[in-house]
């Protein structure tokens, strides 16, 4: 972390470096929150549910918690859900939407770009009987309200559009969204595991019903996640058992990685404009860079409607795999939407639904910026990118 | 990924790829794959004759786009085929290329596949431009690559149109 940049590069080794690029897919836990962590096993490893004094003492952490990730999207504490993931918590959001209200209807509208866990959750619920309308995005992965608009139906119960694409990076309009299904009557949800700590959330300016969270996206602890569920809002639980978290998520609350997760969350609240303002400016350097150095790069995503820290190109005639082991070699670690990169040896869903061609899709690279990126870093990319590029289609048949 | 997805044979080809490039005035040239599944291989051969008057394949190159896997497999055929006779080359199976990269991983056996099919390709472009008899498997392996082959393009025709052009351009 830190180290990285006070590393003076060895005129040797100066072509091996260990620059973390994926930020997108976790974090490093900050050592300010592992600081905080230390007294838990010894002092509130208790079982929140206890009477007695190290119950209490585990509750009180529980709580503290709750009101600290409240405060941080302008909610209320009763409306944070603890759960073990962001997977669990879209699970929760979808699954127990429509269980708890088939009576008003079966049909849930998401987008083309979501998360696996939530197009994986509508896909499963469409097996049970519900209906799934799926909204289109344009070219920079953007949703239309207005269509969110025009698919709203009198049976329609849920409305789930994610914060943040996790492989573009591209932000959706989701105050506008949540206006209309708040003026429709629509439960709206919106998954915001990538821009949880990164931009502004205020769930009541947004008219959002229920909110992904997920610390290890956001320099926490990896166990912990949350769901807000404004109160009033009609839903079951997936998991059976105790009464924790207010009935909707049974289970022993993993209270270290919880309060870890709040900690995390804190700084994230007090740093967020200035970090973002110096990613936004790294992310800038890169994608002017590799624009200007590399020919047949082209951004994906939108411009400026995107995460401070994301980064997403498509090379012409480079796949994806290839690029990401080359890189590594070098000691960059970043990720692809390349299908050969995948198990299902598909290409990424995201970029598909933004209108690439699956020959295109091959050739993405996603680098996500973080806490610990330096200029130094960004500049090292900028010089090692090209020459990886230019390696790679030297033994490509479309050369030019 | 790689460093624990791949071994360390793979791993080296990819690094620094053998016989990559064009080779002018090839005897042979054989490109299978296409860019909507994510690797197209090109192999070019050079056919000279031995102190027995057979055909020997003396020299070898590749040109691919694709995955590690796909590089590492285009890489690792060259030095298989190269300096074999003609016939004996055309035995190197997909096992044979797998194991000579210590293995590759099961999602990934297609790319040893398809050097395989590019060599194929390529002996059969020299044969039949040079109006040689063909062996009735090579024959066979070429009806159905070329079989495979109508039907990506039927699926994907802009696409291999696109990609046509490109590599008619080179």
């Amino acid at each position: 972390m830190a180290k990285i940049s006070e590393k003076k590069p060895n005129k040797n080794q100066a072509r091996r470096q260990n620059i973390y690029m994926d930020y997108g897919a976790a974090t490093h836990v900050d050592p300010r929150v592992l600081k905080s962590l230390s007294r838990f096993p010894s002092e509130f490893f208790g079982n929140t549910m206890s009477l007695h004094s190290f119950g209490r003492k585990a509750k009180a952490k529980l709580e503290e918690s709750r009101e600290i990730l409240a405060d941080l999207i302008n909610a209320e504490p009763r409306e944070i859900i603890f759960t073990g993931s962001a997977t669990e918590s879209n699970n929760l959001a979808l699954k127990g939407i429509a269980s708890a209200n088939r009576q008003k209807g079966g049909h849930i509208i998401i987008s083309p770009i979501e998360h696996s866990c939530v197009k994986e959750s509508a896909g499963w619920l469409e097996g049970q009987g519900f209906e799934i309308s799926r909204l289109k995005v344009d070219e920079y992965g953007l949703v239309d309200p207005r269509e969110v608009k025009k698919l709203i139906r009198k049976d329609t119960i849920l409305v789930s559009v994610m914060h943040a694409n996790n492989e573009i990076g591209t932000i959706e309009p989701i105050e506008e969204i949540g206006k209309i299904c708040r003026n429709k009557g629509v439960y709206f949800h919106t998954d915001a595991a990538q821009s949880l700590g990164k931009i502004p959330i205020d769930v009541k300016k947004m008219n959002i019903d229920l909110l992904t969270g997920s610390s290890q996206k956001m320099y926490g602890p990896k166990g912990a996640a949350c769901l807000f569920v404004r109160k009033g809002i009609k839903i079951n639980p997936i998991l059976h058992g105790g009464g924790q978290e207010f009935g909707l998520r049974p289970a022993t609350v993993n209270v270290p990685a919880v309060y870890g997760f709040a900690k995390a969350g804190l700084f994230c609240g007090k740093e967020m404009r200035k970090e973002s303002e110096k990613l936004r400016k790294l992310r800038d350097k890169l994608i002017k860079g590799i624009k200007a150095k590399i020919s047949g790069a082209f951004l994906n995503g939108h411009p400026q409607k995107r995460l401070p820290n994301n980064i997403n190109f498509r090379f012409e005639f480079i796949e994806g795999e290839a690029l990401i082991a080359k890189l590594d070699i070098k000691g960059i670690a970043a990720s692809t939407g390349s299908a050969c990169s995948s198990e299902k040896l598909q290409p990424s869903h995201v970029l598909l639904a933004i209108g690439l061609a699956p020959q295109k899709a091959h050739g993405s690279l996603r680098l996500t910026l973080g806490r610990w990126t330096t200029d130094k870093e960004v500049n090292y990319v900028l010089e090692v990118l090209p020459e990886i590029i230019k390696e790679l289609r030297e033994i490509s048949p479309f050369k030019k | 990924m790689p460093n624990n997805f791949y071994t360390k044979k793979v791993m080296n080809h990819f690094k620094k790829p053998h016989n990559y490039g064009r080779l002018e005035k090839a005897d042979g040239v054989g490109t299978v794959g296409n860019a909507v599944c994510g690797d197209v291989m090109r192999l070019y051969i050079k056919i000279g004759l031995d102190k027995k008057k057979q055909e020997v394949i003396k020299d070898i190159k590749f040109e691919t786009f694709g995955c590690v896997a796909a590089i590492a497999s285009s890489s690792a055929i060259t030095d298989l085929a190269k300096g074999k006779t003609l016939k004996s080359a055309l035995k190197i199976s997909k096992a044979g290329i797998a194991d000579s990269l210590g293995g590759l991983p099961p999602v990934k056996m297609h790319c040893s596949l398809l050097a395989s099919d590019a060599l194929a390709e390529a002996a059969y472009d020299y044969l039949f431009s040079n109006k040689k008899e063909i062996p009735s498997d090579l024959e066979a392996k070429h009806k159905q690559i070329s079989k495979d082959r109508k039907r990506t393009e039927k699926k994907y025709k802009d696409w291999m149109e696109e990609q046509k052009k490109i590599m008619d351009k080179n």
